[in-house]
């Protein structure tokens, strides 16, 4: 039952460490910025839980490193120090070496390594010590004796510190057999007795042989609130063994502790705030209220309860969307986990490139789905850092363009309708579109730039192996490009576009939906079937004439939208459904859009729109193409939802082919 | 068996302390800071008080101090969680009202063979 | 996983204990599922057509808020296919964990059925491939062939499926 404790505490110690070095990292860049003492309080905080957790957790070699930052911390929280950037710059690198350490103790490999060793000496060597120390000093004189006498007279004050001297007198009784006598000379008169205070003072004999240590550890509250005699009676000559015992005791502990750690698997989890889980606990309350109101219909219907019956099962439909919203709301986290990383990699790479560069970040609190959190960072910080590495110009080039030396990068989340945006914008130099369609034509993407729109030259840039930097720097050029970024956003049910403005800037817009598990979809019609489209990827729907559309060579057909020539998918081809419509000019032409191409979906009509709850048919059957997912109607069927990246992506094979 | 306010604003020594205690048959309060210690204690009772001494809104020290001043919490037993290097902090806790303290980093024998040695 | 595997193996090593088994009817011929891996019974409501299915699947029904695929035994044993009338039944059953409903005439009764009364599937004489079978077995001057549903869409159906499917697209996809 005791290792458990530790064992289950170790997981939530090591999250909770993490979110203190990030709190730890932006207080630090603040403080860089100038700021108050506060932030100091707020870093030394953060540092001595985790030195505290560590220890007891089982992590030693943390707790000992981090103690080196706690000292330098404390002496600047003591106005011991000032603070400056050298100090910062350490420390950020304190942060960044104990999140490598507790990345390694997630993987249960060894927490020290070079880094760690290096950066132990620099604190070290910061706080004007030479190696860290730190070792055990030796404690009072070795003492043993057969017998002792203690004299114990506590101040009157001493009961208010909550220490009762009979509690202190039975822990004795551990150590030997005791005789105790009551001192009576201090007691007052009865009418002037505070009840309140203690007068009396006691003398022990204690029979047995004991340690003075272990006598004084029993007083070691009442140091200061009391008298203290402790006199040997007979003398136990040499016993200086006893030190050793006790220091090996601890490292079986953590060995224990680290086994523990070992056998316990890493498990997804959300932390959830009271507040939210109170939120729901009242709406199953009212819940069952409705239920039983309308459980009282049991028994059949009569004409003069039907507006009660009414109003039962509008308050039901009511508290079901509400429950549906709250328990989605658990899996939803706040942006500011992922932003946070930037105000130090901003820092990091414009320094590296001579660049200056101020982060603006918006829309922190904006909440996401838990999993697409986790899987936005990436994408995210390889917009950041392309914005930094090719948007954004050095200091001269700047000032030639009659900018300021310092360039903005911006990134903003927020909820528009459905969806959640991201934006990472810059006032850099834009897109270069000459540079994008010569790249482009080299690469044979296409022929010449000649009749493309600037959105079509700009989508250049998320097509597979696309790179126009005129030199590859370390940063951007690892073979990873924005197609990496489109198709990641793409597996999260989302889309990347981009604005930009030559000389001005330019906009990459993530759109992700609010949650994977629930869409907003239009339900279609073909023949009998229907089809779920989801919301977020239709542009437009529209009727066409049948003279609208280009038939070309190899069967495939086009129409023309915004300028574009789109393909045709038709819809009861690819699903081989019965009895659908097939004259184009009877039908619907949904313009869907994924990974940044558009097609056309052909459609008998639509029927309405519908939140659509996305069941796998992966779980018992298997993945279908074309087919995301499947979802239950109002009338207990199930329809397919529609792949729109996954009929892209077809259409873009055929078009190769 | 007894009552017990655990005060930490770190979740995972908080929720050791109160797992460990919980197991060994006692009703555990937990709060994470020393404001909502002081809240939590002024519409309720206890045996006894843990309480880290490092924490933001109010530490630990302070929230002693606050407590000491309440009628209903004058010889209740409170113990500061603090560590090894900071003895003039079990000293501060001391003057403050503290009836004594538990040396981090300790494991949950400790920490029940402590709580027993208070509450006898 | 496997209900009716375990069930089999230890049938086996202890011949005392029948194994039961729920009985179906399908074009003439009385057929048996291990009653283990039976789930429920329902009555036939139209599924939703799923593409690029092979024929006999014929979609996917709404097993409280599970999607599930519902095979028909006849197409599966290239039997013609019949009319669904109000004595159809989907029979759901679970194998390694994953639901499918089959379709069948009808259902009849459950059977208490030995080890030692299970004979071999003779190779001829049956509409059904024996490879689908895992013995049969008379009751009563009844022959009941012993389904071994585990073969009925799992696992070298599926995986044949899979690795058919993407070329299956494409070629959709051109035409």
């Amino acid at each position: 039952m005791v290792n458990a404790a530790l064992a289950q505490f170790q997981q939530v110690f090591i999250e909770e460490s993490l979110e203190g070095l990030d709190t730890m990292e932006s207080s630090l860049l603040a403080l860089d910025d100038g700021g108050d003492a506060e932030l100091v309080h707020t870093i030394f905080r953060a540092a001595h839980s985790i030195k505290g957790g560590a220890a007891t957790f089982g992590f030693p070699e943390m707790s000992s490193f981090t103690h080196e930052a706690e000292s330098l911390l404390d002496e600047v929280r003591g106005g011991k120090r000032a603070i400056d950037g050298g100090i910062v710059e350490l420390l950020l690198r304190t942060v960044d070496c104990l999140r490598g350490m507790f990345a390694r103790a997630r993987a249960g490999e060894p927490l020290n390594d070079a880094v760690a060793e290096g950066l132990r000496g620099e604190l070290a060597a910061a706080m004007g010590r030479g190696a860290a120390a730190g070792g055990v000093q030796a404690r009072r004189e070795v003492d043993q004796a057969d017998a002792w006498t203690i004299r114990f007279r506590p101040h009157p004050g001493m009961l208010a510190g909550g220490n009762d001297p009979l509690r202190l007198i039975r822990e004795l009784a551990g150590l030997g057999e005791l005789a105790v006598t009551a001192e009576l000379d201090r007691l007052p008169a009865l009418d002037r007795l505070d009840p309140a205070e203690c007068h009396l003072g006691w003398t022990i004999e204690l029979a047995g042989p004991a340690k003075r240590a272990d006598i004084a550890a029993v007083f070691d509250w009442v140091e200061g609130e009391c008298e203290l005699a402790i006199e040997p009676k007979h003398v136990v000559a040499a016993a200086a063994a006893a030190s050793a015992a006790p220091a090996a005791a601890p490292v079986a502990d953590v060995a224990a502790a680290r086994a523990q750690r070992e056998t316990s698997a890493e498990s997804s989890t959300v932390r959830v705030a009271i507040d939210k889980i109170d939120g729901l606990i009242n709406l199953v309350g009212e819940l069952v209220i409705t239920q039983s109101m309308l459980d009282t219909f049991r028994d059949g219907v009569d004409a003069s309860r039907l507006a009660l019956l009414e109003q039962g099962l509008a308050q039901l439909a009511r508290h079901t969307r509400e429950l549906q919203e709250s328990v989605m709301g658990i899996r939803m986290l706040p942006i500011a986990s992922v932003f946070n990383r930037f105000p130090r990699m901003v820092r990091d790479i414009s320094q590296k490139l001579g660049k200056q560069v101020r982060l603006e970040l918006v829309g922190e609190h904006t909440e996401l789905d838990k999993t697409v959190l986790e899987k936005i960072g990436d994408p995210l910080v390889h917009l950041v850092r392309n914005a930094i590495d090719h948007g954004l110009e050095l200091p001269a080039q700047r000032r030639a363009a009659g900018k300021g030396d310092t360039g903005t990068l911006r990134l903003e989340a927020s909820h528009r309708g459905g969806n959640i945006v991201v934006e990472v914008s810059d006032d850099g130099a834009g897109l270069n579109r000459e540079a994008i369609v010569a790249k482009a034509v080299q690469r044979g993407l296409i022929a010449s730039g000649e009749g493309l729109g600037d959105e079509a030259v700009a989508d250049l840039i998320f097509q597979p192996g696309f790179s126009t930097a005129a030199v590859t720097t370390d940063l951007s050029g690892r073979g990873v490009g924005m197609d990496v970024v489109r198709r990641n956003v793409a597996d999260l049910g989302g889309s990347v576009t981009i604005r930009s403005t030559s000389g001005k800037g330019s906009v990459f817009t993530i759109t992700l939906p609010l949650t994977l598990a629930i869409i907003d979809g239009l339900t279609a019609a073909v023949g009998e079937e229907r089809y779920i489209v989801p919301l977020v990827s239709i542009v437009e729907s529209i009727q066409l004439q049948r003279e609208a559309i280009r038939t070309v060579v190899g069967g495939g057909e086009l129409f023309r939208f915004r300028g574009d020539y789109l393909p045709v998918i038709r819809l009861h081809e690819l699903f081989g459904c019965p009895d659908a419509v097939r004259a184009i000019d009877e039908g619907l032409l949904i313009v869907v859009e994924g990974e940044g191409a558009r097609v056309g979906l052909f459609v008998d009509g639509l029927i309405g729109q519908q939140q659509a709850v996305v069941k796998s048919l992966e779980a018992n059957y298997r993945r279908v193409s074309g087919v995301s997912g499947a979802t239950i109607l109002a009338d207990g069927s199930v329809a397919l939802i529609v792949d729109v990246a996954g009929m892209v992506r077809m259409q873009s094979r055929r078009k190769v082919a | 068996m007894a009552k017990i306010l655990a005060v930490d604003d770190s979740a995972s020594m908080r929720g050791m302390v109160a797992f460990t205690l919980r197991g060994a048959g006692h009703e555990v309060t937990e709060a994470e800071n020393g404001q909502l210690a002081l809240d939590v204690a002024r519409g309720g009772s206890f045996d006894l008080v843990l309480a880290d001494v490092n924490m933001p809104v109010l530490d630990g020290i302070a929230m002693v101090r606050e407590m000491r001043a309440m009628d209903s919490y004058k010889g209740v037993p409170i113990l500061m969680l603090t560590t090894e290097s900071h003895t003039d902090k079990k000293m501060e806790g001391k003057a403050a009202g503290a009836t004594g303290w538990l040396v981090k980093p300790f494991d949950p024998e400790q920490l029940l063979a402590t709580v027993k040695r208070v509450l006898g | 996983m496997s209900q009716s595997a375990n069930t089999a193996a230890a049938s086996a090593a202890e011949t005392a204990v029948p194994m039961q088994y729920l009985t179906v009817s399908l074009a003439h011929e009385e057929y048996g599922i291990d009653i283990l891996a039976v789930r429920e019974i329902r009555g036939w409501t139209p599924v939703t057509r799923i593409p690029q299915a092979p024929h006999y699947v014929l979609g996917v029904l709404n097993l409280r808020g599970a999607i599930v695929p519902v095979l028909d035994l006849r197409l599966r044993f290239g039997l013609v296919r019949k009319d669904y009338d109000a004595n159809t039944v989907t029979v759901i059953v679970t194998v390694a964990g994953r639901h499918f409903g089959v379709v069948v005439d009808a259902v009849s009764d459950v059977l208490d059925v030995a080890a030692g009364d299970v004979r071999p599937v003779p190779d001829m004489g049956t509409a059904v491939d024996t490879e689908y079978l895992k013995g049969l077995t008379s009751v009563a001057e009844r022959m009941v062939l012993l389904l071994d549903v585990d073969r009925l869409l799992q696992p070298q159906d599926a995986q044949m499926l899979e690795a058919a499917l993407p070329a299956a697209a494409d070629v959709q996809a051109v035409a």
